[in-house]
This record gives structure tokens, C-alpha cells and sequence, in this order.
């Protein structure tokens, strides 16, 4: 008997019952689409948090403080002076702090995330300013009390209206606002980029925060090319900096770009692989569908297979059969998952703006896992079936 | 030459504690060319015997030489492929794949073919379907087919791979008088034509179309006589029609 036959059989003896088949499939069906579409999603938002990240500026480095107790932070402006004095590699350097506030202006207030930077900040981040400027130098050397915009806090305070020229107050200092950011939408995990105010980092270090700390140093790197070196510039710097002898533990992290991307994207990351899995587990589930399916056909099958025992089928052949109907039920189920996966997955991106990246390895693993299904849970119908006694099987009614 | 060769053959079940002697030391020898009917009342060991004779089954002591091979020591795969190749089985419920036409049915034994003859299995499925009358039903599938129909496509696939001999289970069991008829016809054709026969039954008219019925009792046979005379299925058919018609015009008018 050829495989070529052995096929055609089967394909034939699932054709022989086509509701029934197509609702076993139904199970691993689901289970491939499931998957696929779950890790096409997972990867979709990975990709753009990437991009984000990417966008954020180029040959990024930052300085921040590892992580842990807030305590631990023992950064200050002295090392922003330091690395911008002796750094050799740096095009732009920013010291960062961050903190929420209730902003009022105009007739009402709104809650947001106000950071203080120096107008390097805007070159690193690749931020501009739609309206009215960013501040300079000289406010930041004058402590100046003086904000720009996010798109969100400017449309929140002033609807409708210029806010640039009008005040406002961050908890209670005044400030006047000098400029509006161009929007940056979203990030890949859903937080409005949009909903900021920037002050001058030495105003903001006098007037705002309570101590005299930088949360982060953020870097640009002249070339690309140059990021090892920088990076080992900068930490040894830093090091100077905090005067820490040899094989003693940073008190700080050095990050590029790299790091960066993969810390952002390490919660959708796990995220992916947990809906990956819940998904498996439905393949799973299909593939006991399918076994049950294949017992109930052993049994309601018995004669058949006790004629094709009696004109001369050898129990490899009856075993063959009753495993390739599995296995072409389930890789059918399979395939149709995928195409149904593709298919959800385009119109997630087309119709949702759900980000969605479906890589081949992903189809090929599930296509795999299908057939592996088939054969898993086709095996042990199949072996019954085999080893059916011909006379009992014949008599069978 | 003898076709079938059975030597001191007995075979025990056992049920629980109590073993069943089905057959209890069996001699039998059927010539080529043989239409040999077996008959006996349920229990008589009838049904053990020929599910030996069809190699469907091992007996507990004994020989069975089927074409010259020694066949009780084979192994399941060889009992298959004798089973494929030498004996054509025709049943009482005929035994068709349901829902797969009559000639998908008669080409299954070539399915299973390990000889290598298998190039032409769809030409030599139809052209057996063409022998038993059936030419011009090859996609019918059987529940388009009426009894006596279903039982001559299981004849067109117990001879579609030529086997040594067909060993037929009442094969009339389940048919009128008349599909009956056509059916010993058929089977009086095929041994007129040299092929030998061995039919299990417990009717004497059905019986009596075969050349040399064996009766059995309690597992061993109780006797062993040639027919004497003869009948001639197709005569008793055309007799029966000409009955018919004269019944159904009588009633008619």
C-alpha cells in the first residue's frame, strides 16, 4: 500500500463524514488560530514599543539609578557637570527629574507628569516644539519659571486657545508657558507620551522636587559606531564620580539603547508567552477532540475494519489508516487555522490599529504541533483498532 | 490436487473454567474444482471450521495445508496475506463498505495487494463487476443496490484477486427466493468455470445446488457424500419466474 493511497483513503474516508470532521478539526482549528494570532500580537506590540524606543532619539544613552529603594539614588547634578565636561563622545547630555503634579491654568487643573530637563533634552528625544520655543540655556542658568506644553495638558488647560504666553502654576509655584510640544501619540503600551510638562531641570530641582537629586542622565552618542566606547566612558566617569573603588558595585546603571528596548518590552514579552501558552492548551484540548472522535469511529467503524482485515489489510495498515485520518484531520485543521489567523490578524491591524507581526516561524511551529497532535492523540484509536480480532470484528453489529 | 487439506484438527476455547471443544479432530481434503457445502445445526461447529478454513482463525492441534502451504504456524501479517491472496470470502450480510461505491468495494483486496499486480486494480475491479452482471452499476454505492445486487459485488470482490477458492458463509441468508436463485446461479457459473467453492449453509434446498455436502454434528463431521442429483439453479429460476408470472396474472385478473 503507497503513502499516496494511504492518503487518498483517508482523505476519502473524512470526506464520508463532513460535518463530523470539520467539527473535530473545529478544535485544533481554533487552538492554531488562538496562537498564531496571540504571538502575532504579543511580537506586533514588541515591534512597536522598538519603534518608539528607536524614535525616542538616536545613539541613546542613559545614566539611572539601579534599581531598588528610592534612597539608593545618589545622583546629582555634579555628575551631569562631570560627564558633560569630560565625556568625549556625548553630542548632548540632559539630567532628568520626574514628578506628578496637579497643574492649574486657565479655568481648571489637570494632573500630570512634569519633568525637569535642560533644552538638550529636546535634541536627545528628538522632541519639537509646534508653537511658541523651548526654553534655553539662559532660563535654565536664571531658574527661570518657565513650561512647555504636552499636546494633552495644553488641550486639557487651554481648549481652543494659545496657551503660549499664559500662566500657569505647577502645585503652587507660577510659571509661564513658553511653548507646545508636537505630539508623539502613544507608546506601545498605552501611555500618552502627550500628557507632559517640561521646566527648566534647575527650576524645577529649587522650586518642585524636595531633594536635590537627578533621577536620570539621558545621552546622545555622536555615532553609532561609538557606543561601546561611550558607554565604558561613561561608566568609568560615573565611577570617578562617585569615587568607587575597583571591584566595588555601581551604585548606577548605564543603559543604551538595546537595554532599553528590551526592558520596555519585557512585560508584553511575558505577557505573549502567557497567552501563547493558555492558547496551547486549547490546541491541546482539540487534539482530545480529535481522539475522542477517532474512538467513537473505531467503534461504529468495527466492521469496516474487520472487512478490510478479512480481504487482507495487515494491522500496520488498519493502524496506518486510522493514524494518517488523524493526522490529515488535524493538519487540515491546521492549515485552516492559519489561514483564519492571518486573516484575523489583517483585520485586527486594518480595522482595530492593533499592531500585529505574523513570523513564519510561528506557523511552521503550530502547523507542526498540529500534526504532532494528530499523531499523539491518534495513536492510541488507531492501536485499538489494529488490534481488533477479525472474527469479532466482522461479527460486530 | 487437493486445494484444502485439513489433518486431525480440534479447536478449544476456553470460557472460564469450562473449555469448549468447538471442533474435536477434524480430517478434510477438497479438490480443485470442488463445490463443497457444509451443513449442521448451530453448535455443530460449522462456523469455527470455516473461520479456520478462511484463515481467520488458528486451530488448537492439527495441520491446514491450503494450496500446499502448511498454514497454522503463520504469523498475523502472512495469515492477512493469505487471506489476501488465496480465499475470497463472501458473507451472509454481504459485508460492503457503506457508502463507497461497488467498485471501490471490489478494488479493496487490490488495496491490500502485496504482489505488485496492483497496476490495473481499477480495470480488473470493473471487469469482475462485468462478470457478476453488474457492469453498468459501478458507482452505485450499496444502499443503491438491491440484496441479491450487494451479495454479487461481494462475489465480483472475492474474485478479483483469483483466489484458490471462495469460501461463502450463507450466502443466501438474508435473500428472497429469487436473489437466492440468481446468487447459486452465479455460483454454479463460477464452479462450472473451475472455481473452487466451499459454502457454509444450514438449508438443504441451497445445499442441493452444490456438488458434495459435509454434515457436521458436535464439532466432527458426520458424514461426507457427493450430490446426486444435481439441481440447476438457472432451470429453477426461469421455473420460479414463469410461476410468478402466471401467479401475478392470475391475480390480476
Amino acid at each position: 500500500m503507497t503513502a499516496a493511497k494511504l492518503i487518498t483513503a483517508s482523505i476519502r474516508s473524512i470526506l464520508r463524514n463532513k460535518m463530523r470532521s470539520f467539527l473535530t478539526s473545529l478544535g485544533i482549528i481554533i487552538g492554531v488560530c488562538s496562537v498564531i494570532v496571540m504571538v502575532a500580537v504579543g511580537s506586533g506590540s514588541q515591534e512597536q514599543i522598538k519603534k518608539q524606543i528607536a524614535s525616542m532619539g538616536t545613539n541613546l544613552l542613559m545614566v539611572m539609578p539601579p534599581r531598588g529603594p528610592r534612597e539608593a539614588n545618589r545622583m546629582s547634578m555634579s555628575d551631569v557637570t562631570k560627564l558633560r565636561t569630560e565625556a568625549s563622545y556625548l553630542s548632548a547630555i540632559s539630567g532628568e527629574v520626574r514628578l506628578s503634579a496637579n497643574v492649574v491654568g486657565g479655568s481648571t487643573y489637570w494632573s500630570t507628569s512634569v519633568y525637569g530637563i535642560e533644552p538638550d533634552y529636546a535634541t536627545i528625544k528628538d522632541w519639537k516644539v509646534s508653537n511658541g520655543e523651548f526654553f534655553t540655556d539662559k532660563d535654565l542658568s536664571a531658574r527661570s519659571k518657565v513650561a512647555v506644553l504636552g499636546k494633552t495638558v495644553a488641550d486639557k488647560l487651554f481648549p481652543g486657545e494659545d496657551p503660549v504666553g499664559k500662566s500657569i502654576r505647577i502645585e503652587t509655584t507660577p510659571f509661564t508657558v513658553v511653548g507646545v510640544l508636537a505630539s508623539k501619540g502613544s507608546t506601545g503600551m498605552g501611555d500618552d507620551q502627550d500628557d507632559v510638562v517640561m521646566v527648566p531641570l534647575d527650576t524645577a530641582i529649587n522650586r518642585l522636587t524636595k531633594d536635590r537629586k537627578i533621577q536620570s542622565i539621558e545621552m546622545s552618542v555622536v555615532s553609532e559606531d561609538l557606543m561601546d566606547e561611550a558607554e565604558a566612558e561613561v561608566t568609568a566617569i560615573m565611577r570617578e564620580s562617585h569615587k568607587l573603588g575597583d571591584g566595588e558595585e555601581a551604585d548606577f546603571d548605564v543603559m543604551n539603547q538595546e537595554q532599553i528596548i528590551q526592558t520596555a518590552s519585557q512585560t508584553s514579552q511575558t505577557l505573549t508567552s502567557l497567552l501563547a501558552a493558555i492558547a496551547g492548551v486549547s490546541l491541546i484540548v482539540g487534539g482530545i477532540g480529535i481522539m475522542n472522535i477517532m474512538l467513537v469511529s473505531v467503534t461504529e467503524r468495527t466492521r469496516e475494519i474487520g472487512i478490510r482485515m478479512s480481504v487482507g489489510a495487515r494491522r500496520r495498515d488498519i493502524l496506518l489508516q486510522f493514524l494518517s485520518e488523524s493526522v490529515i484531520l488535524s493538519l487540515l485543521g491546521g492549515l485552516v487555522g492559519i489561514l483564519l489567523a492571518l486573516l484575523l490578524s489583517w483585520v485586527m491591524t486594518k480595522f482595530f490599529s492593533t499592531p500585529t507581526l505574523v513570523s513564519p516561524s510561528v506557523i511552521a511551529a503550530s502547523a507542526g504541533f498540529a500534526a504532532a497532535v494528530g499523531i499523539f492523540f491518534g495513536f492510541y484509536p488507531a492501536r485499538k483498532a489494529a488490534n481488533l480480532y477479525p472474527i469479532e470484528a466482522l461479527r460486530y453489529e | 490436487m487437493a486445494i484444502i487439506e485439513l489433518r486431525g484438527i480440534k479447536r478449544h476455547y476456553v470460557v472460564g473454567d469450562i473449555v469448549v471443544k468447538a471442533i474435536r479432530g477434524l480430517d478434510l481434503d477438497v479438490d480443485t474444482g470442488e463445490f463443497v457445502a457444509i451443513m449442521g445445526p448451530s453448535g455443530s461447529g460449522k462456523s469455527t471450521l470455516m473461520n479456520i478454513l478462511g484463515c481467520l482463525d488458528k486451530p488448537t492441534e492439527g495441520s491446514y495445508f491450503l494450496d500446499g502451504l502448511e498454514t497454522s504456524k503463520a504469523s498475523p501479517d502472512a495469515f492477512a496475506d493469505i487471506r489476501n491472496e488465496k480465499i475470497g470470502f463472501v458473507f451472509q450480510g454481504f459485508n460492503l463498505l457503506s457508502r463507497t461505491s461497488a467498485l471501490e468495494n471490489v478494488e479493496l483486496p487490490l488495496f491490500y495487494d502485496r504482489t505488485g499486480a496492483r497496476t490495473d486494480a481499477r480495470k480488473r475491479a470493473a471487469q469482475a463487476l462485468a462478470e457478476v452482471g453488474l457492469g453498468e452499476r459501478l458507482d452505485h454505492k450499496p444502499n443503491q443496490l438491491s440484496g441479491g445486487q450487494q451479495q454479487r459485488v461481494a462475489i465480483a470482490r472475492a474474485m478479483v484477486k483469483d483466489p484458490a477458492f471462495i469460501l461463502a458463509d450463507e450466502p443466501t441468508g438474508n435473500l428472497d427466493t429469487e436473489m437466492s436463485l440468481e446468487i447459486m446461479s452465479l455460483f454454479q457459473d463460477l464452479n462450472d468455470r473451475g472455481k473452487t467453492i466451499v459454502m457454509v449453509t444450514h438449508e438443504p434446498d441451497i445445499a442441493a445446488y452444490t456438488k458434495r455436502i459435509i454434515a457436521m454434528r458436535d464439532g466432527a463431521i458426520v458424514s461426507d457424500d457427493p450430490v446426486r442429483k444435481r439441481r440447476v439453479a438457472k432451470d429453477d429460476l426461469a421455473e420460479w419466474k414463469r410461476e410468478h408470472a402466471y401467479l401475478a396474472e392470475g391475480a390480476a385478473s
